[in-house]
Formats: C-alpha cells, structure tokens, sequence
C-alpha cells in the first residue's frame, strides 16, 4: 500500500500531497516538513529509500523518492511494495506528466494542481497502484479532458489560462 | 433567462480561478496568510450562489488551500453539492475535494450514499470512474456496507477500466466492512483470470494485500497463482505475486519446494532488476521455511547470494541498499553463506551513503563471531572517530554496543578488552548514549566476576579525569558514565588499589556540578569507600590515618548536605552524621570498621528486566482501584502549601533518627533480612550466586580463568604512553593468548580435552581454531537475572487488536466450492436495496412482504427510524419480538465467529496426508485436496484444475435451474449462484397479524424467497433460536406432507446439531381455499423411538395448537420438535392435523392425515471436512464400507454432487475431476463418508460410516433421490 504522495519543491514549497490515510491538515504539513527535512539533506547520488519519519510510517514503511530538477517527488509506502516498482512508478508518473503537460515544470505543478491529481488518480488509487501503463493512462486522461472540453464549451473560455 | 446565464457568466469572468489563486499567491509572499484569508472570504461568498460553476471553481480553489494546510471542512457540504452536479467536470472537481479532505468523522458523507450510487451506475463509464476514486479515499464503514453489493455488482462491468477500480476499491470495502469479504470472494477470485490485465493485476493486488495480512486462509489459492506466475509477463503482476508467495511459504513448507525452480529461473532469466531483487527476496523466505533439514539447496542459497553481491557492487546506490537489505535476511538463517562476504560489507561502511552504511551495519551485527569480533570493532571504533554526524556516530556507538552485548555477550573472550572500549567510548563528544555506556558498564562489572578487579581500575581513573571532562560532561549524557563509575568504584572497593584516592576524588567539589542522581550516587558509594578506607586503616597500627579520613568527610560532606537535589541531600545529611558519630567513637578508640562495613554488606544480584512485571498480582487485589478515595480537586490545591511544610519539619527532625546506635541498625538490618525472607515478592540476593553460574546449562563447560597473570593488568594511565588505544592492547594480547593456547593444546592433545570439560579454576586451552572453540578469557557469570518465584508464563502479546486487518482473518477456502461446506450465511450477504427485491404485489400476503421490506431498508441506514416506521402496521408486541432477535442474531453471530476461528485453527495439511490417503479404494489423486494434490507431486493436466474451478462455480447455477427456483428477477445480477441454492422452491404467502414466534418463521420464508436480492445483514434477525441454527441450504429441501381441498402442507426435517436427539419438523401450512382456517391442531401418535415434544403438562397424546391462522391464499410455516432415540433407521409416523374451515355462513371442522418420513438423511448435518481430518478419519478403521452403483445417471457430474449436498446433506471435501470425497455428520455425531465417481452414466457411490445400518439406509435414499430424475 502507498500511504501518501508528496510532491515539494527544492524550498518544501508542496506541489501536491494526496494521502490515503487520514491525517489533520496541521499533521499533514508536518510531515511535509518533516519529509522534505529528511529527503533534501541527502546527496544527489546516494540510494533513493530511506526509512520513515517519525510522523508517517513507522518500522514497516519506508520513503521511496526521486529529484527532478526543482522538484521532490515522495512515496510513503509500506514492505508490500516493491520499491524499485515504486521507483519505476515515480519514473512513469513524471513522464506521464511530461506528455500531458508537454515538457512539464514545475509552474505547470504548481498552476495545475488539480490536473496532476486527475493524472494520479489513473495511476494510483486509495492508495493501491491502479495502473502502470502510460499509455492507457494517458488515454483515459485525454478522454476526461476531452469530455470536460465539450461541457464546458458553451462557456466563455477563463482567461488568462496560458501560462507557461 | 438567457440574460441570467450571461450575467452569471460575467460575473465568473470576475471570479478568481484557481490560477488566479495561486498567481495572487505568489504575488503577496510579504502577507501571504492575509491575502488567502481574504481569498477565502471570496470563496464563501462564492459558495452562496446558485451557480454551480462558481461553487465548483471555488471549491477547486480550497482544495489547493488544503494542500497548504487549511482546513476546508466548513466547506464540507458545499463539495457535497458539487459532487451531485450532472456535469463531470465539476462532479471531478468535487470528488477530489471530498478524496483530501473527508474522512470517517465527516458527518456530510452520511449525505452521500445515494449521490455515489447513482454516480456507480451512471451510464457515462468516467462518472462511475471518478465517483470510485473518490470512495477509495473517504469510504466509511457506512458507506462501505451501502455500497458493497453495488461495487460488486461492478466488478463484472462490460469496461475493464470500470472493473479494475471496482476491484480495488473492494480492498478498502473489506477493510471497513469486514462482513463483505466472503460473500465478495468468489468474484475477487474470478478476476484473477480476467482477461484484461489491469483487472488481473488489480485483484492479484487486492488479494496480495488481503493475503500478507492473514496469509493462511489464502494457501488454497496458491496453484492459481503459481499458474499466473509462470504465466504471466507484466513485472508488476509477478512482483507481487512473487512477495506474496513470500508471504505464504513460511506455512507451506512444500509449496516453497514448488516454487525455488520457477523462481531461480526467473532469476537467471529476468532482466528487471525489480523483478530479481524480489525473486531473491522469496527464494530466501523459502530457504527460510525449509531451513530445518534441507541440505541441498546450499545451491540456492549460493545464487541468491551471487546475486545478492552482485547488487552490492553495483554503482547504483538503489541496487546496493536492497542488496544489503536481502543479504541480512539471509544472515538470520545461514550466517556462514554471508560471513564469507565479510569485506564487501566492511567497503559499505565506507559509503558515503548513511542509508548504506546503517544497513552495513545491520549485517555486521549478524556477522560477528568470538573470531572477529575485535576486528570489526576496532574498525568500527575507526569509523566512530572519523564519522562527521552526530547521529550516524551515536548508531555506530549503539551498534558497537549492540554488537558485543548481543547473547549474553556470547562473542566476548575477553572482557579486559571490551571495558577499554566502553572507557575509550566515554571520550566521544556530544553523545547521547551515555546512559547506553554506564548500564554497559555496570552490567559487565556486575555479571563478570573476574573482571571487577580491572573495571574498578578502569574506573577509578574515570573518576580521577572526570574533572577533565565534566565539563562539557554537563551538557551531553557522557556523565552518566561517572554515575556507573562511581557505583562500580564504590561495591567492589575492595579492588581498589588506592581507595582512598578514589574517595578523594568523589569527594571533590566539582562533582557538586554534577546531575542530582549521579551526586546522589556519588554520596552513597562515597560511603562504602569510606567503610573500605576504614577498614584498611584500622589494622594498621597508626589510627589517625583512619581519623583523617572520617575528618574528610566530615569536611567535604556538608556541601552535598546543602544540595537542591532531595536524594543528595538526604543522603548527604544521613551519612554526614554517621560518620560524625563514627568520629566520635574513633576518638575512644573503639574499632567501627567492621560495623560500619557492615552497612554495605551482601551482594547484589541483577534483576531480570521483565521481573516487576511477571510478580503475580495477588488474587482479590485490584491494582486499579483507589486505596483511598480521591481527594477532590480543591483539596489536594489546598494541601499543596501543607506538604512543603511537612517537608521542612522532617529536615529538622532528621538528626534523632541518625542517632540510633550502631547494635540498633544492626538489629534493624536482621529484622529487616528475616522480613525480607519471608516476603516471597522481595527478591532475594540469592544464595550463592557461585551456585547460580555452576548450575547455568551451556555456560558449564567454558572454563573460569584466572586472570593470565603473564598479561599484566596495566593501569590505564600508564598504558596510554605506549601510543596505541587501550583497546588494541588487548587485541594484541588476546591474540597472543589465543596463540598460546594453541601451542600449549598441541602439546598435550588428548588429556587437555579431558581436563578441559571437568577442570575448572585452571588455565584453560582451547581446541582447534574454530569459532566455538575460542575460549572467553573470562566467564561471564550469567548470576541468571532473577525472577520472581511464581512467574508468570509470558505475556508478550505483538498483535495489536486495533488492527483493522484482524477483522479481515476470514475462512475463505470453501466459497469457490460446491454450495456444500461452508455456504454464506443469512447475515453474510451484502446489503441490498431493497426495493429490487420488491415483486409486483400479487395478494394481499404479498403486500405483507413488501411492506416489511420497506421498514427495513431505513433500517439499515440509520437504524433510528426502523421504530416509528414498524409502528405503522405493527403492534408493539412485534417489535418487543425484533428487539429480541436483534439481541439473538448478535449471539448468533459471535458463535459463527467461534466457528471459523475453529476452522482457521486447524492444522494446515499435514504432509501425511497424501500417505494417509493411499488406503482408500480409489486412486490416491482423487482424495487429495487440491492444493495438497497441486503440492503433491502427482503429474497433473493443466487444465485439471481450471476445468475443476469451472465445474464448481457453474454447479450451484444448475442447480438452481434443476431445482426449479421460481422466483427471477429482471435486474438481478447473474452472479448470486452461491445464494440461489438455497432458495427456497416454495412460494409463501403471509398473514399480517401473528405471534412472536411465527413472526420470525414468516420471516425466513420470505428471506428465503428473495435472498438472493435482499439477504441483508438485518435479515439474519431470525437466526435466532436453537432450532434455527441449521445450515441453511437444506431449506429448500421440502417435500409434500399432505393435502386435501383446503390445506396443503410440505416440511423439511432438520437435525439439530446442540442436540443429539432432536430434529426439528418445518411445516409449511398453505390454506388453498377461500375461507378462513383457524383452530389448526398438529398431532402425531409417538412411537417408541420418536415422539413429539409437547409443552409441559401437556397428556402425550394431546395435539399441538398451530400458533396462527390462515386467511385464503395465505401460507405459513410452524415448526414442531421431536425427540429420537436412534437414528440408524429411517421412520415413519402417523399423524393428524384438525383444523376449522370459516366462512362466512358456517364452520366446518375439518381433518388431514399424514405420515411423518423420518430419513436417516434428515439426521445429517452439512459439516465441512478438512482433507486431512478426513484422511484420518478413513485411516482410523472405525468406518465399516458399503457401496452404491447407480446406473443411467444422465447429469453431469458436478449436477451430481450438487444434488447429493442439497438433498443429503454433504459437504464435498474435494473433488478431482469426476471424483469427489464428501463428508457428513450426523447429529449423534456418526461421520458419513462417500467416495462419488462418475464414468458415463455410472455413478459408483463407495461409502464408510462407523454405523453400517444408518449408512446403508442413507445409501438407499441416494439411490432414491437419483432414481426419482
């Protein structure tokens, strides 16, 4: 089972954080916190894993994370996962943004937050890994959109949505 | 209108999106809080339009302020109205809102129930998919048993991406609605198999995550997913499989044999590391398994740790943590295989990773032996002086000391050396382990007689350079150490060489800085060294020196007297006045050494850690209850002042308590030591801790060394000049020792060896350079840690019983099978809207029933409104009854619990059982149970067991079709096989008014008519009496009784299982005519052997009052009890039911007779039969045989035994391909075995029972039942 996803910038600025276990927002900030304490002291070059915080996990679980750029991405999951799986999970994750997002930043993180979700929730759900393929993602990602697209037609586009 | 919609879109264009939000955000960094609060003003006044796009926008936007940590609660039923929009976008928007910030205290989700369900079976398949994300983050226990029957019903969805979530989603179902998990399981298990691989990998997922947490009741599964192993080709689906085959092996010695080819091939196959890494892992939790006894899969365990190395040395850090990982599960059971990699393991501590050097470490642990203990130390010890981080040194102290402790310091041969490395670790900066150091310390000083000479040494130059050090000893945890120091110093004085310069230094002024508890126990053993100065002195003819002595303390005493600390201060002023006493009776010249040594008598013995806790607590004593009442709050406020003040007068009072004479302390001590022995909670020193070592089993033949005096004992400050650490020297000697033991055992071989097991006290030597043979250069007396006399057995409990998995611990084995073992009960089957099960009103009786239902479905939501709507039509006497069934089915249900756990517990097969099997007539694969036949080595098609599944599932559909169900409903789902068997054949009609207890009975006719759409949990109300405890498939199993032109009456007869000598008769009275029946009377004429059981008082050939009346149409059912005496014959009695026929002119008074059929398979109870028990049972030879050939039977087999189950009551035990051993039990408890095999229309029928008679008459039966197709 995955516990919780986070997602902070190089400062612990968070980008998303979807828990699948209940917490109060103040824990919640707290172990954003306290996981970016954890992970951002490490070395660029060092193992990926690393045990749980004091807050989240405990003996069976474990922080599998990956640096991109300007960006931590964070899996808190427990010894049910494999954790290369989860490695090569957070390597799907992040292409499957860069193809929806067309050469993903960070500013797309950060002014589309609710996207990201939509694209975890094909991947991940309740906190068991849901489906693996980019492409099947990507494709049930593009028909919600596509879906959305025609409600919303008759709407007057929101402004000042391109922003790259 | 259309100006309303463009306004409202004019005002959105104003509105701030989410973008918009985060722009503004990022521009007020200055005053962010500020700015959002206003933004969130902004979202309420949002929330108050109508316009739905504006509620979803801005619940959009609180969403991404929950990220930052805001709490959008209050905005809670505002994302439920979202939620409800038609439109999908803002239905997303709405559910991801409620998936971040509902939980099961959110009171709205109540709300929701219906909106969600309505979303499952929305047309648009994204509606259904969003709708099931969201559940899976906030499902409540409500919702999960509302929804059950709905999500499954999804799980056979034409659309894969609909059916993988539904799949999923049943994990979090099962984990909040525990009840759902058997009847859910068939199809869970059916989706292994689904086509689609996203569905097959969601249900290995789901049943992966059900199976590590109660991995026994999914053994049965094991074939299956050893075919979708070698199967399969998504890594993700084998890597799971691969960890839960982990997970099932340690249960399963044989499965793990099963399993190492496979997975060694797929370890030299595979190319994913992933999928490598995980093979290792399970390859090892089955050399696990079989570690006992299994030579040669040394070939295994020599790949995975191949393998295992070769992730080590890879430059990826990720691969040399996981290997490292995996290498110290191996460690646990074949340490040598691990020890050989030794260096490679040491190069890791020099990683710079610390996640890597903490899992080194880990391993070093494991790997230490008498042999290189002191290397790897010592390489430690390097580590700990070059390591930057104050935490990953304090981890190589903890380890260090973890190392050398670890089983009774088991690897220690020399003790010399490891106190110089606890006094080498003292000189750390900024540890927080010096507690860790002192109890070390103390412990070894206490437990190891022979070095207490040279720990004291070692001590006392601690103490003499502890002024060095106290100063920033203050601020870090390193004083602890001067805390053991000065204990140790001061009990085993008389080691000392100068004590006197000990009781110097703990005197001194500086100490007084020092935390209170150390000063405290400074003070204290400054006294025993007092003693011990004391007595050197007074042998001595010049008795000033002892004099000085008492005066040093009189002099430095006083500023311990004055410390804040209650304990220094206390002891400080006790001791302070002893001695001025004892300076007193110096002056006279009287000789106090003896009693004052006397004071600090005795030994003390280490108290095992877990004693406090086993102390038995009396019996009648209540370790809760108050002694005295609580004094109120008030009170104790008031009485605060109060205790300061008591505390002043006893300082002053002290004084006349130290004034008590030495002969009265004396007598004191005695009376104290007599009361001691007689209390048995006070532990004792023990006799003679000499004792205590020679009788400690293990420990016997290592030898007790006096010290090598040839290695002289240095004091430490001397040995600093020499350049190396203290610790080195002793390697060094140590090494030297070991050679001289080697050379002297060369010498004289074979007399050593004797002496070497009797002689003790004397130079030992060691055997042969192997690891055991080392000998400890010292003993470790293990003065075994006491422990209270009577203690009690071990408590530890590791399971904590919040676990929400427990609930999960659910048999599951006997679902996909024939409707036989162990069938859904009543109260198993999901909940399920009841207006589904609702058919078109036919007669007023039907009304009845649909009326009923409708009171219980708010019942099943709230349970609050079930009351007033009952009260509508039904009198209060009924709801008295309900009430009462409530409480009964609660029973029910904690027996049903009791039952599985039986089954649970047990024993998995046994690997005799294929042996035991080989007696019976057939062939041996048939009696095999499927996985011990899957385990077994048997050559097997591989289709035998889809083939078998197959069979299973589709048998119960047959037979619903050859058992002429009449009731279908147009939307039922056609996945309810398991229910529609027990289906009732019979249409009923009921009557409104009734009594208690025919109410329950009307009841269960018509659950039984509608199960398979409204058997919810509540419907199990009427599983209540003791007759009503049957299994219940047997239901269905009514036969005509009688019938003339106004009544017609079928039954069923039913054993009952508490009581050996009671069936129960069912009868189902249906009044076919227009008038009204009333006044029924059963009777029957007892025969000797059976007899009706009638109300005390009643004559034995009074009838029995049918307790209700049948208006036209109506049919209802009454149950009468009857006792037998033997059960071996079937019987028949005669009987009569007189009844009164109303209508409107007249009354007649009417009679029907009929003839009870007592079989001997009425006598039968479906009782589930675990093949080995089975096995056993025919191994026994108690069962005399008997056989049946049933000649142009034209069903196919699984039809077969289906009938056999419903109509005789037995449950199959296992089948393999049109084979079939069943079992059943008679109420007396004679066990009915049958071996069923079928070739073309011949069935052969073998059968042993232990009562020949009853078997030969059930046979007949069979062949009776078959003969009537």
């Amino acid at each position: 089972m995955i516990k919780a996803i986070l997602i902070f910038n190089n400062h612990g600025k968070p980008r998303l954080s979807k828990f699948y276990e209940h917490y109060s927002e103040d824990t919640e900030q707290q172990i954003i916190r306290e996981t970016f304490h954890l992970v951002s002291k490490r070395d660029e070059n060092v193992c990926n894993f690393l045990e749980g915080g004091m807050l989240i996990g405990g003996s069976d679980y474990k922080l599998i994370y990956r640096h991109y750029a300007t960006l931590y991405f964070v899996f808190c999951v427990d010894s049910s996962e494999s954790e290369l799986g989860i490695l090569d999970l957070i390597q799907v994750f992040v292409e499957t943004l860069d193809k929806c997002f067309e050469n993903v930043c960070e500013l797309d993180l950060i002014f589309h937050v609710d996207k990201v979700h939509n694209i975890l929730a094909e991947m991940v759900m309740g906190g068991m890994v849901l489906e693996t393929n980019m492409n099947e993602i990507i494709m049930q990602v593009d028909a919600q959109n596509k879906m959305e697209k025609s409600e919303v037609s008759w709407t007057p586009p929101v402004p000042c949505m391109c922003m790259t | 209108m259309a100006l309303k919609i463009v306004k409202g879109s004019i005002d959105r264009m104003f509105d701030k999106n989410l973008q918009d939000l985060v722009r503004g955000i990022r521009n007020h960094k200055e005053d962010e809080a500020k700015y959002i609060s206003t933004c969130i003003d902004e979202i309420k006044q949002e929330l108050k339009q109508d316009n739905i796009a504006v509620k979803a926008n801005a619940v959009c936007k609180l969403t991404y302020l929950q990220m930052l940590g805001y709490d959008v609660s209050w905005a809670a039923f505002n994302i439920v109205e979202v939620m409800s929009s038609s439109k999908f976008t803002y239905k997303r928007i709405g559910y991801l809102a409620a998936s971040q910030c509902f939980h099961e205290s959110t009171d709205v989700i109540m709300l929701t129930t219906n909106q969600i369900r309505k979303d499952l079976s929305s047309p648009n398949q994204y509606d259904t998919g969003v709708a099931l994300t969201g559940l899976s983050c906030f499902v409540t226990p409500d919702l999960a048993r509302d929804l059950a029957n709905d999500i499954m019903t999804l799980m056979s969805h034409t659309k894969p991406y609909i059916r993988k979530k539904a799949v999923l989603i049943m994990y979090k179902v099962f984990l909040k609605y525990p009840e759902s998990l058997r009847p859910a399981f068939p199809r869970l298990k059916e989706k292994l198999e689904d086509p689609d691989p996203g569905v097959q990998s969601a249900a290995v997922n789901v049943i992966c995550e059900l199976a590590r947490r109660n991995p026994k009741n999914y053994l049965s599964l094991a074939p299956l997913f050893f075919k979708l192993m070698t199967s399969s080709t998504n890594n993700w689906v084998l890597i799971k499989i691969i960890k839960l085959f982990g997970a099932l092996t340690p249960l399963e010695p044989r499965l793990g044999k099963k399993l190492i080819e496979p997975l060694t091939n797929l370890i030299h196959s595979t190319s994913a590391m992933s999928l490598l890494y995980e093979c290792v892992n399970t390859v090892i939790a089955v050399l696990i398994s079989l570690s006992s006894g299994m030579p040669n899969h040394s070939a295994s365990i020599q790949l995975c740790v191949q393998k295992l190395r070769i992730l080590i040395e890879d430059s990826d850090q990720n691969l040399k943590y996981l290997g490292l990982l995996a290498m110290s599960k191996i460690l646990k059971t074949h340490p040598k295989s691990v020890q050989s990699h030794k260096d490679l393991i040491l190069q890791c501590l020099d990683d710079k990773d610390e996640s890597i050097r903490l899992r080194a470490l880990d391993l070093l642990y494991g790997m230490v032996s008498k042999k290189n203990l002191m290397e790897i130390v010592k390489k430690l010890m390097l580590h700990v002086d070059k390591a930057e981080g104050t935490t990953y040194r304090d981890e190589l102290l903890t380890k260090i000391i973890d190392i050398c402790s670890q089983s009774n310091y088991q690897y220690i041969t020399n003790f010399e050396w490891y106190i110089s490395i606890l006094v080498e670790l003292t000189r750390l900066e900024g540890t927080r382990h010096g507690h860790l150091i002192a109890s070390q310390m103390l412990d070894v000083a206490i437990r190891v007689k022979a070095i207490r000479a040279f720990a004291v040494a070692q001590m006392a130059t601690l103490l003499d350079n502890a002024h060095l050090l106290t100063g920033n000893m203050q601020r870090n945890g390193i004083c602890e150490v001067s805390y053991a120091a000065a204990w140790i110093c001061g009990e085993f004085s008389e080691h000392l060489e100068n004590p006197m310069q000990t009781l110097e230094a703990m005197l001194r002024p500086k100490v007084a800085t020092l935390p209170g508890h150390i000063q405290a126990v400074y003070v204290q053993n400054a006294a025993k060294l007092f003693a011990t100065v004391l007595k050197s002195q007074e042998g001595n003819t010049d008795s000033t020196a002892a004099q000085e002595t008492s005066q040093l303390m009189i002099e430095r005493l006083p500023l311990f007297v004055q410390s804040a600390n209650l304990e220094v201060q206390e002891r400080a002023s006790c001791i302070l006045q002893l001695v001025k006493y004892i300076q007193k009776l110096q002056q006279k010249d009287v000789e106090v050494a003896e009693e004052v040594s006397a004071l600090f008598a005795g030994e003390l013995n280490p108290v095992a850690p877990k004693a406090q806790k086993k102390v038995p607590v009396p019996e009648g004593l209540d370790l809760d209850a108050w002694i005295n009442e609580p004094p109120s709050e008030s009170e104790s406020e008031d009485e605060q002042p109060k205790a300061i003040f008591t505390k002043e007068e006893t300082k002053h009072s002290r004084p006349r308590h130290i004034e008590v004479d030495e002969k009265e302390l004396a007598r004191r001590r005695e009376a104290r030591k007599q009361e001691q022995a007689n209390n048995p909670f006070y532990i004792k020193a023990s006799p003679s801790s000499q004792k205590v070592y020679q009788d400690t089993p293990g420990v016997e033949h290592i030898p007790v060394v006096q010290i090598d005096l040839s290695v002289p004992l240095k004091v430490p400050g001397e040995t600093q000049h020499q350049g190396l650490p203290m610790s080195d020297q002793y390697v060094k000697l140590e090494e030297e020792r070991r050679q001289k033991e080697r050379a002297e055992k060369k010498k004289k071989e074979k007399k050593k060896r004797k002496e070497k097991r009797s002689g003790r006290g004397k130079k030992h030597d060691s055997g042969p350079e192997s690891e055991e043979d080392i000998t400890p250069a010292h003993m470790v007396d293990i003065v075994t840690e006491e422990m209270p006399e009577n203690a009690l057995p071990s408590d530890d409990d590791d399971k904590d019983p919040n676990d929400p998995h427990k609930a999960l611990d659910i048999d599951l084995d006997n679902l996909g099978e024939m409707a036989g073992r162990r069938p859904l009960a009543d109260s198993e089957k999901l909940p399920v809207r009841s207006h589904r099960a609702v058919e078109a009103a036919k007669s007023p009786g039907e009304d009845g029933d649909a009326e009923t239902v409708a009171t219980q479905q708010p019942k099943k939501k709230s349970g609050k409104d079930k009351r007033d709507d009952k009260k509508k039509d039904k009198d209060k006497e009924r709801k008295k009854s309900k009430d009462e069934k409530k409480k009964k089915k609660h029973k029910h249900e904690e027996k049903e619990e009791d039952l599985l756990r039986g089954e649970v517990h047990e024993p998995v097969v046994q690997s005799e059982g294929i042996s035991q099997v080989a007696e019976l007539p057939t062939s041996t694969s048939a009696e095999v149970s499927d996985l011990d036949f899957w385990l077994s080595n048997a050559p097997v098609p591989s289709n035998t067991q889809e083939a078998a599944t197959v069979a299973a599932a589709e048998a119960p559909v047959a037979e619903v079709v050859s058992g002429a169900a009449q009731d279908s409903e147009p939307d039922e789902p056609k996945d309810t096989e398991m229910e529609e068997t027990k289906s009732s054949k019979h249409k009923k009609k009921k009557q409104k008014k009734e009594k208690e207890e025919k109410e329950k009975k009307k009841k269960k006719r018509h659950h039984h008519h509608h199960r398979h759409s409204d058997g919810g949990g509540e419907e199990s109300v009427q599983n209540g009496t003791v007759e009503e405890e049957e299994p219940l498939p047997s239901m269905s199993n009514y036969c005509l009784l009688a019938e003339n032109s106004y009544i017609k009456m079928v039954y069923d007869i039913q054993g009952n299982l508490q009581d050996g000598s009671q069936v129960v008769v069912s009868v189902i009275f249906e009044n076919k005519c227009d008038s009204f029946l009333k006044s029924m009377e059963f009777n029957v004429l007892d025969s000797l052997n059976s007899k009706l059981q009638r109300p005390e008082g009643s004559g034995p050939h009074d009838g029995l009052t049918v307790p209700f009346q049948l208006p036209p149409g109506v049919s209802n059912e009454a149950r009468f009890v009857f006792t037998v005496q033997s059960i071996v014959m079937p019987q028949k009695l005669k009987g009569t039911l007189t009844f009164i026929v109303k209508n409107e002119e007249s009354s007649t008074h009417e009679k029907l007779d009929f003839k009870l059929h007592f079989t001997c398979t009425s006598y039968l109870i479906t009782t589930p039969c675990y093949s080995d028990a089975y096995a056993k049972l025919l191994e026994s030879g108690d069962l005399k045989g008997s056989s049946l050939k049933l000649e142009g039977v034209n069903m196919p087999f699984h039809h077969l035994l289906a009938r056999i189950c419903f109509h005789h009551h037995f449950s199959v035990v296992e089948r393999i391909d049109s084979c079939s051993s069943m079992y059943s039990r008679s109420i007396q408890g004679h066990h009915v075995c049958l071996l069923v095999k079928s070739s073309g229309q011949t069935v052969s029928i073998d059968a042993k029972c232990d009562e020949p008679t009853m078997l030969g008459n059930v046979l007949d039966e069979i062949k009776q039942t078959f003969s009537q197709c």
